[in-house]
């Protein structure tokens, strides 16, 4: 999993009909440190996430469990919305 | 499957106890003409393999396929020892 | 697997319910010399592990289920070991 950032909402009309009613977010993914790396991208919200919160996001086909039993056609998904993070010291060089 | 370079032994005593007394190895991922490429990983050892070898390493859910390792909580294994590799055009 | 260093935790009270009771650890993957690689990781804890130790990740959905016995949740990376040593040829 990784941090992220929800940076808006995407809004789909003509789309796979089993994300029907399903919210897709678009995330930027986050350091330790808070700083963004690599390149946005929309997940699908399980945890009733909204834009401008700090969120925990799975990849894979991992990100369609929530849904069970259905199987939308997903990569990431968030899972998780941030109270704290709590980090004494990061490692230098993060990037 | 991805080739890679054995460089060193990983010791862990406190681990996932369906991991107890399996070898595991750093492995540095390489590209045919055996220059490394991308990030070390660490690789269950299915198959007596030692650092300096080139090997062959699974990696996703299949390497839990590999023997002894069915519902492992791993994500890469060795599972052969390369000879040797030909390519052909060369570079 | 990779080798990583933990470098924090995270707190998160509303989030998916197969991640209730588990600990969450943010990882940062390092290369056997602990240079950093790439970035920040997420990860589910399975064998008790603590900040600014390194240890073993999984990062492949089914391996991470399997290690905090959770068939079917939703993660992508556990730790599963916590490094006593490395020993890499120079």
């Amino acid at each position: 999993m990784q941090l992220a950032k929800v940076l808006g909402d995407v809004v789909a009309t003509h789309k796979d009909a089993s994300l029907t009613g399903l919210k897709l977010l678009v995330i930027q993914p986050l350091n330790a440190d808070g700083s963004s790396f690599g390149r946005a991208l929309v997940a699908v919200d399980s945890a009733g996430a909204g834009v401008g919160e700090t969120v925990f996001f799975v990849r894979g086909k991992e990100a369609s469990f929530p849904f069970h039993p259905t199987e939308p056609p997903v990569d990431a998904g968030i899972v998780g919305i941030v109270d704290q993070v709590h980090v004494p010291d990061p490692l230098p060089g993060n990037r | 499957m991805i080739l890679a370079r054995v460089v060193g032994t990983v010791v862990a005593t406190r681990k996932d106890p369906r991991l107890v007394s399996n070898k595991l190895l750093v492995a540095r991922p390489m590209d045919p003409h055996g220059r490394p490429e991308g990030n070390y990983l660490v690789a269950v050892d299915t198959v007596d393999a030692g650092v300096g070898e080139t090997v062959l390493i699974v990696s996703g859910s299949s390497a839990r396929m590999a023997a002894g390792m069915k519902d492992c909580p791993i994500d890469a294994a060795i599972v052969g020892i390369i000879d040797a590799i030909e390519v052909a055009g060369g570079d | 697997m990779q080798i990583a260093r933990v470098v924090g935790t995270v707190v998160a009270t509303q989030k998916h319910g197969s991640f209730v009771g588990a600990k969450l650890l943010l990882v940062q993957p390092v290369a056997p010399d602990d240079t950093p690689r790439g970035g920040t990781l997420l990860a589910v804890d399975g064998v008790g592990a603590g900040v600014h130790e390194r240890v073993l990740i999984v990062i492949e959905g089914r391996a991470a289920g399997e290690a905090v016995g959770r068939k079917g949740a939703p993660v992508d990376a556990a730790i599963i070991g916590i490094i006593d040593s490395v020993d890499v040829e120079a």
